[in-house]
């Protein structure tokens, strides 16, 4: 089997897998109050549909979707609104978020739910099953898959890819999606199939993850040609671009989308939630979030209703235990960190972080060396630093000419930045003062 | 409260390669100590101590310490090394105030030098004391550095001379016992087998038994301290290795013509192991402030001063050939830097900003 992986730039950071990456998936506790913000994907709030003093159901609509960006927003656990209130994401954005009490029964929950045919469904009632659904991309960029995948892509889309890379350090909710439901994923994958028609289909694993691979290769058996290759465990093998530059050779344009060039890709946690949504019916209320970190006692992967607060998560893997530098939401590249205990798990939640200072490695920003590092780093083949002082200089119209836009904010050049200049953080406020 | 992305770091801060780098040239400068006694050990303290008080005092002024990031004290250890045990010790004091007052603090202090600290205190010596750092007698007691030997037996010489190690030879360089035993052990049982033969001199320079510079004697310690920088990637590979195979390939080429041994006859393996070359490829060269940042234009900076230093060398009037040709290649970072840029993901060609972005074709749209 072929190992691919992108050309330029990346970087191996410190990966920390061995924490999580053999802990079988476990269910959390159902959180007595369940905080769902209606802003679930990269897109405006979803439009409220519940009011305070309304009885919910698991799985009840709360938010209706608005657009393409949007999609629906449900009640992960059956209940009382509380309130409507606005919180703060971990991103900084501000959200409209309904407050549910845990009240009433469970339609679901330790039921075995009935399976659905779904060979015999027209394309476009799948689409509408997976909107239902409120599916988003569920490894990072948080696009509402039933824009990603519709009849639009289907009519461009000739190589199909499932991303199995996984590259951020710690997290490994999809690599234990791949081991212990390797049978949904498949079938998953057979709905994206049979939408989107692709002429290849290539299911790219991290190398890192042979019992994944082991496992997913074992369910293939329905006699379609896919292609099965080893995606290099550097740093950011699991972005879009990365990964349709490793598996196909092809490079998205720089003004373009992966659709332009006739691809599209697919995470392995999107085509569980895929499955989830048209097989068995069951909306996206729930996810498997990474919990690690030398801060934390037990670290595993919990299944875990979207909208617990995180500190409830922290306190069923054990609580924290060494002293804390930084308790991050999501992967340690991209994620933001926070000290706010009640910040609730989203749909594109991959991790829960609880670093130590050994871990973090901060030091006080320093004037910029010229080493080169982040230019080494960067697998946009940008030059950071440079990026950074034209901002800092007040002229991101030049930061622009020079790729600021190209810029995927993957975390690389301020991981490997001697000082600790946050580049990210410069580059993202060139892009918002242009 | 949230802050954002990364949440974690490279355990590399800019503080701890600098006193990486420090910590790796230690070896060598005690090998250099341990040589030439007092003299040496007096050289680089004082080298190292007007370097940190330089630099403290910017510090005191502009209210920042920044004697922590260990520059200074690599900065002057770098200055005190690459001079002569017996030169007077304004000379190392001047160079080094000069690198860091003039080289360093007044373009904004690390990393906003153009100019590498070290070699322009080095050259700034070179050109001012030039005497005392070849070392042709102060007072009678010195003795001559490799090079100035053969410089000095070449002016009298006439015909081909059996290269820089035969010259040697002709005027008396002594060989150490360690290297005749270790050269005709060599011989004996390690060269026979490829029918070659290794003259005597060679393994002297290679582990220090010449006289010459501080610390750039013993190439065998710099090439150990050098490994565990290249290997724990606090310096980058780049630089040294285009630098090495630029300055050996012209040396071979046009190395012999100055000895009359016509061309593709250069003495490669003198020429590396002696005069601080390695020196200047491993510790002056690859400096991360005034080098390049990108990969292409890496190769093209040490290539270039692997060029300079056989030209300054061969036909320079003054020794310090590397520090002096890491100059100049310093003057053109800003140029390679712009020129080798590399290609940005997913557009067809480097273009500078105001040229047009053409996206490269797709896999293209079913029919």
């Amino acid at each position: 089997m072929r190992t691919v992986t992108f050309p330029v730039g990346g970087l191996y950071p410190v990966r920390h897998k061995h924490a999580a990456h053999r802990s079988a998936i476990r269910n959390a506790i159902l959180p007595a109050v369940s905080i769902v913000p209606l802003r679930q994907s990269h897109g405006p709030d979803a439009e409220l549909c519940v009011a305070p003093g309304d009885k919910v159901g698991e799985g009840t609509r709360i938010g209706r979707a608005i657009g393409d960006l949007c999609a629906h927003v449900h009640s992960p656990i059956p209940g009382l609104v509380r309130e409507i209130r606005p919180v703060t994401l971990p991103d900084g954005v501000i959200s409209t978020a309904a407050v549910i009490d845990l009240a009433g029964s469970f339609d679901r929950l330790g039921k075995v739910l009935a399976r659905h045919e779904w060979k015999t469904l027209r394309p476009g009632t799948l689409l509408r099953l997976i909107e239902d659904a409120g599916v988003v991309g569920m490894s990072g960029v948080s696009q509402p898959t039933h824009t990603a995948i519709d009849a639009r892509a289907a009519a461009s889309c000739r190589w199909l890819i499932v991303n199995g890379a996984e590259s951020e350090p710690y997290v490994c909710a999809d690599h234990r999606l791949m081991v212990e439901h390797p049978a949904e994923i498949f079938e998953g994958l057979q709905i994206v199939e049979r939408l989107l028609a692709p002429d290849r289909v290539t299911v790219g694993i991290g190398a890192d993850k042979r019992d994944a691979m082991r496992r997913m290769r074992a369910h293939d058996a329905d006699g379609r040609r896919r292609d099965y290759v080893r995606l290099s465990v550097k740093y950011p093998q699991g972005d879009e671009r990365q990964l349709i530059r490793a598996v196909t050779g092809l490079e998205v344009p720089s003004d373009g989308h992966a659709i332009d060039v006739g691809c599209v890709t697919v995470s392995a946690a999107t085509l569980y939630a895929i499955w989830e949504a048209v097989v068995t019916r069951k909306p996206l209320y729930e996810r498997v979030v990474t919990v690690a970190g030398n801060g934390v006692a037990r670290p595993g992967n919990i299944k875990v209703r979207i909208g617990t607060p995180i500190g409830g998560l922290l306190a069923e893997c054990g609580g924290v235990t060494d002293p804390v530098a930084r308790i991050v939401i999501g992967g340690p590249l991209r994620g933001y960190a926070t000290t706010d205990l009640t910040t609730p798990v989203l749909k594109y939640t991959t991790a829960v972080l609880v670093l130590t200072a050994t871990e973090v490695n901060a030091a006080p920003t320093a004037g910029c060396i010229r080493c080169g590092r982040c230019a080494e780093a960067c697998p946009m083949g940008l030059d950071p630093a440079r990026l950074y002082k034209l901002v800092a200089h007040g002229r991101s119209g030049d930061a622009v000419d020079h790729g600021l836009y190209d810029c995927t904010e993957c975390g690389g050049c301020g991981y490997v930045c001697p000082s600790r200049i946050p580049l990210v953080d410069g580059l993202r406020d060139g892009k918002a003062n242009r | 409260m949230s802050t954002n992305p990364p949440q974690f770091h490279d355990r590399a801060t800019t503080g701890r390669m600098m006193w990486a780098v420090a910590l790796s040239l230690l070896p060598a400068a005690g090998w250099g100590v341990y040589r030439y006694g007092t003299p040496a050990l007096s050289v680089i303290v004082v080298a190292v101590g007007a370097a940190v008080i330089s630099e403290g005092v910017i510090g005191l002024i502009r209210r920042r310490p920044t004697l922590r990031d260990g520059s200074a004290v690599l900065a002057g250890l770098l200055i005190g090394m690459a001079m002569p045990p017996w030169v007077g010790l304004h000379v190392p004091v001047t160079a080094a105030i000069f690198a860091m007052l003039v080289v360093k603090w007044s373009f904004g202090g690390l990393g906003g030098n153009w100019m590498n600290a070290a070699a322009g205190g080095l050259v700034f010596a070179f050109y001012s004391w030039n005497r005392q750092m070849t070392g042709t007698g102060v007072d009678g007691e010195s003795s001559a550095t490799v090079l100035t030997t053969v410089r000095g037996a070449l002016e009298t010489a006439s015909g081909p001379v059996g290269g820089p190690v035969g010259l040697l030879r002709a005027v008396g360089y002594p060989v150490s016992s360690v290297d005749v035993s270790v050269t005709d052990w060599m011989n004996a049982r390690v060269l026979t087998v490829v029918g070659a033969n290794l003259p005597g001199g060679y393994v002297d320079l290679f582990l220090g038994y010449v006289d010459g510079a501080i610390g750039d004697g013993s190439v065998a310690l710099i090439l150990i301290g050098t490994i565990a920088l290249v290997a724990t990637r606090v310096i980058r590979w780049e630089i040294p290795a285009a630098y090495f195979a630029s300055y050996a390939i012209v040396t071979r080429i046009f190395g012999g013509l100055v000895f009359d041994d016509g061309y593709m006859a250069g003495d490669v393996l003198f020429h590396t192991l002696s005069g601080g070359v390695v020196f200047a490829m491993f510790y002056l060269a690859p400096d991360l402030s005034s080098a390049p940042t990108n990969r292409s234009a890496m190769l093209v900076y040490g290539a270039g001063v692997g060029v300079l230093t056989f030209l300054f060398r061969f036909y320079g009037a003054y020794p310090g050939s590397g520090a002096f040709a890491v100059l100049v290649m310093n003057t053109l970072v800003p140029l390679l830097n712009r020129g080798f840029r590399p290609r940005r993901f997913g557009t067809r060609r480097r273009r500078d900003p105001g040229g047009g972005v053409r996206a490269i074709a797709g896999a293209g749209r079913k029919p």
